[in-house]
């Protein structure tokens, strides 16, 4: 049975997207930003489903305000899904919102660049509520396949040729992987759902079977890819350096949070009998992602390749609390749960918040060497103090909202110290937490200590004027950042409804 | 004023230098005078609402945590807004609000190069606002947030409007320019201490039935011996490592000579001040409540720790050719007196360690600034160039020579109590600490004061007295300023104050300490 209401995010993103296709066709070239505009809306729009159900108990005529289940359990709405959805969605509009302004001054057609982000994010937001092997696969392909062309949009320029080129085919790799992971899977337990594949693997005891280990494995390194988690991260930084900034912008946090979703998902449903198989794997990512990121962030001199290890390293820090799995009780496991989504969250603000401003940035010095951004606050003071608010964010320092990220992540590894395991894990991403200052505050001197370059036109650079779009999207994740950094209780609110899943 | 007994006097102290940092970010650049005025009249708010609250507070009660409240804040953390002073934070939480507004006022005209006194103030305030909520939290949570909450304002302090001399770092080829060097170190140890302090809190929590932050909770928990044992260890070392990078002990020190040295006047007035207290106020408010068995285990250790810092402090001061840098390096020895205190674990100890810190505040506070002025005045702080001060400005010399004779501990004002009481406690320390380390302990920290007494002497010998070297004779010299004096007599007033009548402090902390003692063991 339809459930429309419960489908009317997805069903409202794929009128748009061929809203986008049809008005990108008949607008003349100047007014092409209409279709990105289309899209934004299109995106808004979708957002007002979600609120409808998540205070469904509050609306008059409103049916069934629970979990809503569909296609056999293949598709839940619950409340996990919305504020998953609403987190896809709200990533997709501040990405579109970095992109408008920035590719107006670029030569290249910009309908079929809106058209496959909200592509991609519609993807996304179909993840968020997969709920067996084949709808999860076509909706990470959909959140893929966009994002290897976004990655090559600037079509003459050589590093987005490679960006592109090194994207698809580890993404294609990836895939190829994973589908062999899952039809071991499904061989193995003759289930679909994730709930049949739980129940089944469970009741035939195949915690112990090698080729159902291989499945798990397979299935967990292909969605190590898509996140990027050492040692599957080789195309990141690559990538996020030749694809056009408001990409890796949302390559970094749309699509990988996407990723993220899809392995919390099929780690604690489908595989929800072994957590003994996956849980050392995510130890060994968790760790391995938050210290090569790190280690490889200090050496960075471009800063959109910084942040492209940035991200591998805050990746490794999202998977920490899975690490433990094994040794979760109930609450731990739904503390787990909170702390991951609760990152995720976090994260996406802070993440979009430091590309809106590095591109800000990059348009005033026209360089995204670090060297060339030094002393950036003598002559645009503003734009120097936000990227100084985003970068300390990310490190983790109060009051910004990024402490909160590293508390609730420190947070469910701490709940079962009787474990040495815990405490190893805790004191490396203790130590990592270190080190990632170091970068981070590596930038924020230069801006702010270091003398300007000559080369640097200062008032010229001064008089460069930021996009409105671009401005809308820094007030909104700026706006975040500090007030999650006081009132951590806002975001943790909506990682606390995720949590009953 | 009820309204200001139930928690929102405290709040006020502490969130009003935020409120003014905010307003004067939104003022235009250009007016400096109206920043000025408007950062001055909210750190004076603030200062004000301490001073009520020091007369509000109930001496009688001085152990209980008065003036406070109990919000929901974080609740699905389980950690809430929880405030409160007892006997041991009050003497604190003013001198905390007494150095910024002074340090407000010194600035007045003296911006430290590149000037942009807008910034420099707001960043001032947001430390405020730092500081005293540290003194004032009561959850584990608030109080990891407002010690942090310092980092920043601190860093940028240093790194920005800091010393410019070039350094050379054994294994770079490049030099580097101190403040950078100095700012990222300080960023870099206390951020890497705190992380391992946050571990310890969430170990706490989870360890507490029912899981709580609170930190009267918790000492309850601990006193009736809910983190005995291997765990409880495990989470000392922990907190020990945050606190120690703070205060700081040897062999964790190494970031301050370098932060003191590069940091602008005013900074490192507030970090010598106030920010050290903030690690050694949490042995005494979360370390010694909670985890008492392990306080008890670990106070030897600390004891030793701390006469090696007394020691090495002085000896390093001896070495020093850099006027700001021996200062800076004085501090290390004097916090080893605070710290040995501590360790005693005995009431005289515990008040010991706090009138220290407030005497360590005023004074060390004092002798920056006079550094500061003097390098303003000079343009170098190699004592070897200096000399002869007293007859260029005799003001200056004059509260130098008064300021160095409070720091080497001379009865009657401020210094001698924490130290003479740190080593009557060590003299007949907590039953069951080994008696042996703690009198060694007394008699080296003994020898320390004389070395105290030795380097600062010697300081004034090389920079006050004498005949003025030929380089500076032929200049014009303009003796301490209005805004200077107006910074530095309150206080001269409360060094003497408090040495010639300690009971301003020990009548607000007496109380609380021996509460403390006697619930966490027994004494």
């Amino acid at each position: 049975m339809f459930d429309y209401h419960a489908l009317a995010p997805e069903l409202i993103l794929g009128v748009t997207l061929l809203a986008v296709l049809a008005v990108d066709l008949v607008l003349p070239d100047r007014l092409k930003y209409l279709a990105g505009v289309t899209a934004l809306v299109g995106m808004v729009a979708a957002v007002f489903p979600l609120l409808t159900m998540a205070f469904c108990d509050s609306i008059a005529g409103c049916v069934d305000g629970g979990t809503r289940s569909m296609f056999g359990g293949s598709y839940v709405v619950d409340d996990f899904a919305l504020v998953l959805k609403a987190l896809f969605l709200v990533s997709g509009v501040v990405s579109l919102l970095l992109s408008v302004g920035y590719l107006e001054s670029d030569d290249y057609y910009q309908g079929e660049f809106y058209f496959l982000i909200l592509a991609s994010v519609t993807g996304a937001v179909v993840m968020a509520s997969a709920r067996d092997l084949i709808t999860i696969f076509i909706g990470l392909e959909l959140v893929s396949a966009p994002a290897f062309l976004l990655a090559g949009w600037r079509k003459g320029d050589l590093r987005g040729n490679e960006a592109s080129l090194k994207f698809f085919l580890t993404g294609v790799l990836a895939t190829a992987v994973m589908l062999f992971g899952m039809s071991l899977v499904y061989g193995l337990t003759g289930e679909i759902t994730f709930a049949g594949i739980a129940s089944q693997s469970a009741a035939l005891d195949l915690g112990p079977e090698p080729a159902f280990v291989m499945g798990v494995v397979f299935v967990l390194i292909g969605f190590a890819f898509k996140v990027s988690a050492v040692p599957f991260h080789f195309w990141a930084p690559d990538t996020y350096q030749g694809a056009p900034i408001p990409v890796a912008a949302y390559l970094s946090v749309g699509s990988k949070a996407a990723g993220f979703v899809g392995l919390l998902v099929i780690c604690y449903q489908a595989f929800a009998a072994v957590p003994e198989v996956w849980g050392p794997i995510l130890w060994i990512l968790a760790a391995a992602s938050m210290t090569v990121g790190n280690l490889g962030a200090l050496k960075q001199t471009n800063i959109v390749r910084l942040l492209g290890y940035s991200s591998i390293a805050h990746g490794g820090f999202i998977l920490v609390p899975f690490a433990m799995a094994a040794s979760y009780d109930s609450v731990g496991l739904s503390d787990a749960f909170f702390g991951s989504i609760t990152y995720l969250l976090i994260y996406a603000f802070m993440n979009l918040g430091a590309f809106a401003v590095v591109i800000v940035g990059a348009a005033k010095a026209k360089s995204g060497e670090i060297a060339d951004w030094a002393g950036m606050a003598r002559y645009a003071p503003a734009t120097a103090g936000l990227l100084a608010m985003f970068f300390f964010a990310l490190a983790g320092i109060p009051p910004l909202a990024g402490w909160f990220a590293k508390f609730v992540m420190f947070r469910s590894v701490i709940g079962v110290f009787e474990s040495g395991w815990a405490i190893a894990i805790a004191v490396i991403a203790a130590v990592n937490a270190v080190i990632a200052l170091y970068y981070y505050a590596r930038i924020v001197k230069s801006v702010y200590m270091d003398d300007v370059p000559i080369a640097v036109p200062q008032a010229e650079a001064a008089a460069i004027r930021t996009a409105p779009s671009l401005v809308l999207a820094i007030a909104i994740t700026a706006a975040v950042v500090v007030v999650v950094g006081f009132f951590p209780q806002v975001l943790a609110f909506f990682g606390e409804a995720a949590r009953g899943f | 004023m009820d309204w200001f007994e139930t928690g929102w006097g405290l709040s006020l102290i502490v969130f009003l230098p935020m409120a003014g940092a905010a307003l004067v970010l939104l003022m235009p650049r250009k007016q400096e005078r109206a920043a000025k005025f408007t950062a001055l009249a909210f750190a004076f708010a603030s200062f004000a609402g301490s001073v009520y609250a020091a007369f509000t507070f109930e001496l009688g009660s001085s152990s209980q945590f008065q003036l406070g409240t109990d919000l929901s804040w974080i609740s699905a953390i389980g950690s809430r807004f929880h405030i409160g002073i007892d006997g041991i934070s009050l003497p604190l939480l003013v001198l905390s609000t007494l150095m910024t507004l002074l340090c407000i006022i010194y600035s007045w005209n003296h911006w430290p190069e590149p000037h942009n006194p807008k910034a420099f103030l707001v960043l001032m305030l947001i430390l405020a606002t730092g500081m005293n909520g540290t003194f004032v939290a009561l959850d584990l949570v608030l109080f990891f947030i407002f010690f942090e909450l310092v980092l920043l304002p601190m860093y940028f302090m240093i790194g920005i409007w800091g010393d410019r001399t070039k350094i050379r770092l054994p294994g770079f080829k490049k030099e580097v320019e101190t403040r950078l060097y100095a700012s990222i170190k300080f960023f870099l140890f206390t951020l890497f201490g705190s992380a391992f302090m946050l571990l310890g809190f969430l170990a706490l929590y989870f360890k507490s039935d029912p899981h709580t932050f609170d930190m009267i909770a918790l000492a309850e928990a601990g006193r009736a011996g809910a983190f005995a044992g291997a765990f409880g260890g495990w989470v000392f070392a922990a907190l020990f490592l945050g606190f120690a990078v703070k205060v700081p002990m040897w062999p964790l020190h190494t970031w301050l000579p370098d932060a003191h040295t590069a940091a602008p006047t005013v900074g490192s007035v507030l970090l010598a001040a106030i920010l050290l207290k903030l690690g050694s106020y949490g042995f005494i408010r979360i370390s010694l409540p909670i985890l008492p068995e392990q306080a008890q285990q670990w106070a030897p250790a600390i004891a030793i720790l701390a006469v090696i810092a007394i020691i090495y402090g002085s000896l390093a001061c001896l070495a020093q050719t850099d006027m700001k840098r021996l200062i800076a390096f004085s501090s290390v020895g004097h916090m080893g007196f605070v710290m040995l205190g501590i360790a005693t674990l005995t009431d005289v100890g515990i008040n010991a360690a706090v009138i220290g810190m407030v005497a360590h505040g005023l004074i060390t506070g004092l002798l920056f600034f006079l550094a500061g002025s003097m390098q303003h005045r000079y343009h170098t702080r190699e004592m070897s160039r200096l000399g002869g001060n007293m007859k260029l400005m005799p003001v200056l010399g004059g509260l130098l020579g008064f300021t160095a004779m409070a720091s080497l501990g001379l009865p009657g004002l401020a210094g001698f109590w924490g130290e003479f009481m740190a080593l009557l406690g060590a003299f007949n320390p907590l039953d069951g600490l080994s008696l042996t380390v703690f009198r060694t302990a007394m008699v080296i920290g003994a020898i320390g004061t004389v070395l105290t007494a030795g380097y600062l002497l010697w300081m004034l010998q090389k920079v006050n007295l004498g005949e003025p070297k030929e380089e500076w004779t032929s200049k014009q010299w303009h003796d301490a300023d209005r805004f200077e004096l107006a910074a530095w007599i309150p206080l001269v007033i409360a060094i003497f104050a408090v040495g010639v009548f300690p009971k301003i402090i020990f009548g607000a902390t007496d109380g609380a300490v021996v509460e403390l003692i006697r619930s966490a063991f027994g004494g």
